[in-house]
Protein backbone atom coordinates (compact mmCIF):
# COMPACT_ATOMS: atom_id res chain seq x y z
CA UNK A 1 0.00 0.00 0.00
CA UNK A 2 1.82 3.24 -0.92
CA UNK A 3 0.83 6.58 0.29
CA UNK A 4 1.98 9.78 -1.06
CA UNK A 5 1.44 13.30 0.28
CA UNK A 6 1.06 16.71 -1.74
CA UNK A 7 1.92 19.94 0.09
CA UNK A 8 -0.79 22.80 0.09
CA UNK A 9 -0.39 26.11 0.86
CA UNK A 10 -1.91 27.33 4.12
CA UNK A 11 -3.43 23.72 4.66
CA UNK A 12 -2.81 19.90 5.57
CA UNK A 13 -0.95 18.39 3.28
CA UNK A 14 -3.31 16.44 0.99
CA UNK A 15 -2.80 12.49 1.69
CA UNK A 16 -3.54 10.11 -1.62
CA UNK A 17 -3.73 6.77 -1.58
CA UNK A 18 -2.10 4.62 -4.07
CA UNK A 19 -2.53 1.46 -3.15
CA UNK A 20 -0.99 -1.22 -5.43
CA UNK A 21 0.86 1.52 -8.11
CA UNK A 22 2.41 -1.07 -10.07
CA UNK A 23 -1.39 -2.51 -10.46
CA UNK A 24 -2.83 1.66 -10.98
CA UNK A 25 -0.24 2.32 -13.60
CA UNK A 26 -1.05 -1.41 -15.53
CA UNK A 27 -4.73 -0.57 -15.18
CA UNK A 28 -4.39 2.81 -15.97
CA UNK A 29 -2.39 1.82 -19.37
CA UNK A 30 -5.21 -0.61 -20.31
CA UNK A 31 -8.25 1.42 -19.89
CA UNK A 32 -7.93 4.94 -19.61
CA UNK A 33 -9.21 6.14 -15.91
CA UNK A 34 -8.80 2.58 -14.28
CA UNK A 35 -6.10 3.09 -12.54
CA UNK A 36 -7.62 6.10 -10.61
CA UNK A 37 -10.46 4.12 -10.21
CA UNK A 38 -8.73 1.63 -8.92
CA UNK A 39 -6.84 3.80 -6.05
CA UNK A 40 -10.95 5.48 -5.18
CA UNK A 41 -9.67 8.97 -6.94
CA UNK A 42 -12.95 8.61 -8.97
CA UNK A 43 -13.50 12.07 -9.59
CA UNK A 44 -10.03 12.18 -11.72
CA UNK A 45 -10.98 8.48 -13.09
CA UNK A 46 -13.89 9.65 -14.56
CA UNK A 47 -12.56 13.19 -16.35
CA UNK A 48 -9.47 10.79 -17.54
CA UNK A 49 -11.34 8.05 -18.75
CA UNK A 50 -14.34 10.64 -20.45
CA UNK A 51 -11.65 12.81 -22.38
CA UNK A 52 -9.05 10.45 -23.64
CA UNK A 53 -11.48 7.68 -25.36
CA UNK A 54 -13.84 10.50 -26.50
CA UNK A 55 -10.88 11.92 -28.64
CA UNK A 56 -9.66 7.96 -29.45
CA UNK A 57 -13.06 7.36 -30.27
CA UNK A 58 -13.88 10.64 -32.22
CA UNK A 59 -10.29 10.26 -34.10
CA UNK A 60 -11.25 6.61 -34.99
CA UNK A 61 -14.53 7.70 -36.33
CA UNK A 62 -13.20 10.41 -38.46
CA UNK A 63 -10.57 8.03 -39.81
CA UNK A 64 -12.95 5.81 -41.04
CA UNK A 65 -11.98 2.88 -38.29
CA UNK A 66 -9.01 2.80 -40.88
CA UNK A 67 -6.55 5.31 -39.20
CA UNK A 68 -5.37 2.54 -36.24
CA UNK A 69 -3.67 -0.20 -37.06
CA UNK A 70 -0.63 -2.14 -36.85
CA UNK A 71 1.81 -3.12 -39.95
CA UNK A 72 5.17 -3.50 -39.68
CA UNK A 73 5.34 -4.63 -43.89
CA UNK A 74 7.66 -3.25 -46.34
CA UNK A 75 6.55 0.29 -47.49
CA UNK A 76 4.10 0.60 -44.49
CA UNK A 77 5.73 0.67 -41.27
CA UNK A 78 3.01 2.33 -39.35
CA UNK A 79 5.03 4.37 -36.61
CA UNK A 80 2.02 5.90 -35.67
CA UNK A 81 0.89 2.72 -33.77
CA UNK A 82 3.38 2.98 -31.03
CA UNK A 83 1.90 5.95 -29.99
CA UNK A 84 -1.42 5.38 -30.57
CA UNK A 85 -0.92 1.75 -28.51
CA UNK A 86 -0.49 4.27 -25.70
CA UNK A 87 -4.14 4.36 -25.22
CA UNK A 88 -4.62 0.48 -24.06
CA UNK A 89 -6.71 -1.71 -24.37
CA UNK A 90 -8.53 0.04 -27.09
CA UNK A 91 -6.07 -0.66 -29.56
CA UNK A 92 -5.55 -4.55 -29.09
CA UNK A 93 -8.14 -5.07 -32.18
CA UNK A 94 -5.67 -3.51 -34.54
CA UNK A 95 -2.92 -6.13 -33.22
CA UNK A 96 -5.13 -9.45 -33.74
CA UNK A 97 -6.70 -7.73 -37.25
CA UNK A 98 -2.27 -7.95 -38.02
CA UNK A 99 -2.11 -11.57 -37.09
CA UNK A 100 -5.49 -12.70 -38.88
CA UNK A 101 -4.17 -10.38 -41.95
CA UNK A 102 -0.39 -11.17 -42.52
CA UNK A 103 -0.86 -14.74 -44.08
CA UNK A 104 -3.25 -12.95 -46.71
CA UNK A 105 -6.31 -14.15 -44.48
CA UNK A 106 -9.43 -12.03 -44.02
CA UNK A 107 -9.51 -9.15 -41.42
CA UNK A 108 -12.45 -9.62 -39.16
CA UNK A 109 -15.20 -6.65 -39.65
CA UNK A 110 -14.79 -5.93 -43.09
CA UNK A 111 -16.09 -2.42 -43.90
CA UNK A 112 -15.71 -2.77 -47.53
CA UNK A 113 -14.50 -4.42 -50.51
CA UNK A 114 -12.04 -3.07 -52.87
CA UNK A 115 -10.88 -4.32 -56.98
CA UNK A 116 -8.06 -5.14 -56.63
CA UNK A 117 -4.63 -4.06 -58.60
CA UNK A 118 -5.32 -3.54 -62.44
CA UNK A 119 -3.34 -7.00 -62.83
CA UNK A 120 -5.57 -8.56 -61.74
CA UNK A 121 -8.56 -7.00 -63.37
CA UNK A 122 -10.46 -7.78 -66.43
CA UNK A 123 -9.85 -5.44 -69.06
CA UNK A 124 -13.34 -3.51 -68.98
CA UNK A 125 -12.75 -3.17 -65.27
CA UNK A 126 -9.03 -1.68 -65.37
CA UNK A 127 -10.55 1.91 -64.56
CA UNK A 128 -12.39 0.31 -60.64
CA UNK A 129 -8.32 -0.49 -59.64
CA UNK A 130 -8.53 0.12 -55.52
CA UNK A 131 -11.89 2.06 -55.79
CA UNK A 132 -15.18 0.22 -53.51
CA UNK A 133 -16.94 -2.06 -54.85
CA UNK A 134 -20.35 -1.24 -55.26
CA UNK A 135 -23.49 -3.76 -53.52
CA UNK A 136 -25.18 -3.80 -57.98
CA UNK A 137 -22.02 -4.98 -58.97
CA UNK A 138 -21.49 -7.77 -61.05
CA UNK A 139 -18.01 -8.57 -60.48
CA UNK A 140 -16.66 -12.12 -58.95
CA UNK A 141 -13.19 -11.90 -58.47
CA UNK A 142 -11.24 -11.92 -55.41
CA UNK A 143 -11.47 -8.60 -53.56
CA UNK A 144 -8.99 -6.74 -51.78
CA UNK A 145 -11.05 -5.87 -47.97
CA UNK A 146 -11.09 -2.95 -45.40
CA UNK A 147 -11.32 -4.35 -42.67
CA UNK A 148 -11.87 -2.29 -39.10
CA UNK A 149 -8.50 -1.31 -37.55
CA UNK A 150 -7.20 -3.63 -40.25
CA UNK A 151 -3.92 -2.66 -42.35
CA UNK A 152 -4.50 -1.85 -45.56
CA UNK A 153 -4.84 -4.70 -48.07
CA UNK A 154 -3.13 -5.36 -51.30
CA UNK A 155 0.65 -3.84 -52.49
CA UNK A 156 1.74 -0.84 -51.24
CA UNK A 157 3.12 1.25 -53.21
CA UNK A 158 6.20 4.13 -53.16
CA UNK A 159 6.10 4.86 -56.68
CA UNK A 160 4.20 8.30 -56.85
CA UNK A 161 2.23 7.43 -59.80
CA UNK A 162 0.96 3.89 -58.45
CA UNK A 163 -2.40 4.24 -56.57
CA UNK A 164 -2.80 1.78 -53.43
CA UNK A 165 -5.41 1.19 -50.75
CA UNK A 166 -3.60 3.98 -48.42
CA UNK A 167 -3.80 6.24 -51.36
CA UNK A 168 -7.88 5.73 -51.77
CA UNK A 169 -8.25 6.13 -48.10
CA UNK A 170 -6.53 9.65 -48.21
CA UNK A 171 -8.46 10.23 -51.48
CA UNK A 172 -11.93 9.04 -50.10
CA UNK A 173 -11.32 10.93 -46.35
CA UNK A 174 -8.56 13.76 -47.36
CA UNK A 175 -7.47 15.85 -44.26
CA UNK A 176 -9.71 13.75 -41.95
CA UNK A 177 -7.75 10.89 -42.16
CA UNK A 178 -4.38 12.74 -40.87
CA UNK A 179 -7.21 14.27 -38.51
CA UNK A 180 -8.09 10.94 -37.04
CA UNK A 181 -4.86 9.66 -36.80
CA UNK A 182 -3.55 12.95 -35.60
CA UNK A 183 -6.44 12.40 -32.55
CA UNK A 184 -5.49 9.14 -31.89
CA UNK A 185 -1.91 9.68 -31.48
CA UNK A 186 -2.61 12.38 -28.80
CA UNK A 187 -5.22 10.36 -26.84
CA UNK A 188 -2.27 7.44 -26.60
CA UNK A 189 0.25 9.97 -25.42
CA UNK A 190 -2.22 11.61 -23.07
CA UNK A 191 -2.70 7.97 -21.71
CA UNK A 192 0.81 8.07 -20.57
CA UNK A 193 0.72 11.10 -18.39
CA UNK A 194 -2.70 9.32 -16.72
CA UNK A 195 -0.39 6.33 -16.33
CA UNK A 196 2.24 8.35 -14.39
CA UNK A 197 -0.44 10.38 -12.21
CA UNK A 198 -1.53 6.78 -11.56
CA UNK A 199 1.47 5.45 -10.37
CA UNK A 200 2.92 8.24 -8.52
CA UNK A 201 -0.02 10.63 -7.92
CA UNK A 202 -0.09 14.65 -9.17
CA UNK A 203 2.82 16.46 -10.62
CA UNK A 204 2.31 19.25 -8.43
CA UNK A 205 4.65 22.05 -7.57
CA UNK A 206 4.96 22.15 -3.31
CA UNK A 207 4.29 25.32 -1.99
CA UNK A 208 8.51 25.05 -0.67
CA UNK A 209 9.63 24.68 -4.18
CA UNK A 210 7.57 27.44 -5.45
CA UNK A 211 9.23 29.51 -3.09
CA UNK A 212 12.38 28.11 -3.36
CA UNK A 213 12.87 28.55 -7.50
CA UNK A 214 11.04 32.34 -6.67
CA UNK A 215 13.93 33.00 -4.40
CA UNK A 216 16.64 31.76 -7.49
CA UNK A 217 14.51 33.98 -9.97
CA UNK A 218 14.56 37.47 -8.11
CA UNK A 219 18.61 36.34 -7.18
CA UNK A 220 19.46 35.80 -10.70
CA UNK A 221 17.23 39.40 -11.24
CA UNK A 222 18.86 41.02 -9.14
CA UNK A 223 22.37 39.55 -10.38
CA UNK A 224 21.39 40.37 -13.78
CA UNK A 225 20.46 44.40 -12.80
CA UNK A 226 23.77 45.23 -10.67
CA UNK A 227 25.73 43.73 -13.61
CA UNK A 228 23.79 46.16 -16.43
CA UNK A 229 24.81 49.05 -13.87
CA UNK A 230 27.95 48.40 -13.71
CA UNK A 231 28.33 48.02 -17.07
CA UNK A 232 26.58 51.41 -17.57
CA UNK A 233 28.91 53.18 -15.14
CA UNK A 234 31.94 51.93 -16.34
CA UNK A 235 30.90 53.03 -20.14
CA UNK A 236 30.14 56.19 -19.09
CA UNK A 237 33.68 56.23 -17.34
CA UNK A 238 35.62 55.75 -20.69
CA UNK A 239 32.93 58.18 -22.32
CA UNK A 240 34.33 61.13 -19.80
CA UNK A 241 37.75 59.70 -20.19
CA UNK B 1 -9.67 41.67 -40.41
CA UNK B 2 -12.93 40.09 -41.59
CA UNK B 3 -10.94 38.26 -44.43
CA UNK B 4 -8.83 36.12 -41.43
CA UNK B 5 -12.91 35.22 -40.25
CA UNK B 6 -13.84 34.41 -43.42
CA UNK B 7 -10.36 32.65 -43.75
CA UNK B 8 -10.84 30.62 -40.62
CA UNK B 9 -14.67 29.62 -41.41
CA UNK B 10 -13.85 28.24 -44.89
CA UNK B 11 -11.01 26.31 -43.07
CA UNK B 12 -13.60 24.87 -40.84
CA UNK B 13 -11.01 21.96 -40.00
CA UNK B 14 -9.54 23.96 -37.41
CA UNK B 15 -12.47 23.64 -35.78
CA UNK B 16 -12.23 20.35 -35.09
CA UNK B 17 -8.65 21.26 -33.16
CA UNK B 18 -10.84 22.66 -30.20
CA UNK B 19 -12.32 19.73 -28.76
CA UNK B 20 -8.77 18.49 -29.07
CA UNK B 21 -7.05 21.58 -26.89
CA UNK B 22 -9.96 21.15 -24.50
CA UNK B 23 -9.40 17.06 -23.88
CA UNK B 24 -5.46 18.29 -23.65
CA UNK B 25 -5.93 20.80 -21.01
CA UNK B 26 -8.48 18.76 -19.01
CA UNK B 27 -6.07 15.87 -18.54
CA UNK B 28 -2.94 18.62 -18.38
CA UNK B 29 -4.94 20.01 -15.53
CA UNK B 30 -5.73 16.59 -14.08
CA UNK B 31 -2.12 15.51 -13.47
CA UNK B 32 -0.86 18.55 -12.26
CA UNK B 33 -3.52 18.31 -9.64
CA UNK B 34 -5.80 16.18 -7.57
CA UNK B 35 -8.42 18.55 -6.65
CA UNK B 36 -11.05 19.36 -8.77
CA UNK B 37 -11.38 23.50 -8.78
CA UNK B 38 -7.43 23.15 -8.64
CA UNK B 39 -7.96 21.02 -11.96
CA UNK B 40 -10.54 23.29 -13.57
CA UNK B 41 -8.46 26.67 -13.05
CA UNK B 42 -5.51 24.67 -14.56
CA UNK B 43 -7.37 23.41 -17.15
CA UNK B 44 -8.54 27.27 -17.89
CA UNK B 45 -5.24 28.23 -18.40
CA UNK B 46 -3.59 25.68 -20.32
CA UNK B 47 -6.79 26.38 -22.50
CA UNK B 48 -5.93 29.74 -23.25
CA UNK B 49 -2.23 29.62 -23.17
CA UNK B 50 -2.77 26.64 -25.58
CA UNK B 51 -5.44 28.45 -27.95
CA UNK B 52 -3.71 31.84 -28.28
CA UNK B 53 -0.69 29.86 -28.88
CA UNK B 54 -2.67 28.39 -32.06
CA UNK B 55 -4.39 31.34 -33.07
CA UNK B 56 -0.76 33.18 -33.38
CA UNK B 57 0.49 30.49 -35.39
CA UNK B 58 -2.71 30.57 -38.04
CA UNK B 59 -1.92 34.32 -38.79
CA UNK B 60 1.63 33.68 -38.73
CA UNK B 61 0.99 31.71 -41.57
CA UNK B 62 -2.03 33.50 -43.35
CA UNK B 63 -0.11 36.52 -43.84
CA UNK B 64 2.93 34.62 -44.76
CA UNK B 65 0.65 33.03 -47.60
CA UNK B 66 -0.72 36.62 -48.67
CA UNK B 67 2.85 37.13 -49.93
CA UNK B 68 3.60 34.08 -51.56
Amino acid sequence: MAITYIEQENKEPLEIELREPHLAALLAWLFPGAGHLYQRRYAKGALFMICILSIFIYGLALGGGRCVYASTRPNDFRWQFFFQVGAGAVTFPALVQNAVTKDGGDPFWVLCDRYPIKSELPPNWFDKEFEIVEPDSDYEGETYKDGFMAPPDGPISTESEQVDTIAMWHRDMKQLYDLGTLFTIVAGLLNLLVVYDAYAGPMVISPTEKKRREKVESKSRQKAESQDDQNEASESNAGAN
Amino acid sequence: MYQLFAIGIENALFWYLIPLVVAVSLVYGGTRHEEVPEIIRQSVKSFIWVATFLAIIFVVVTIASWWT
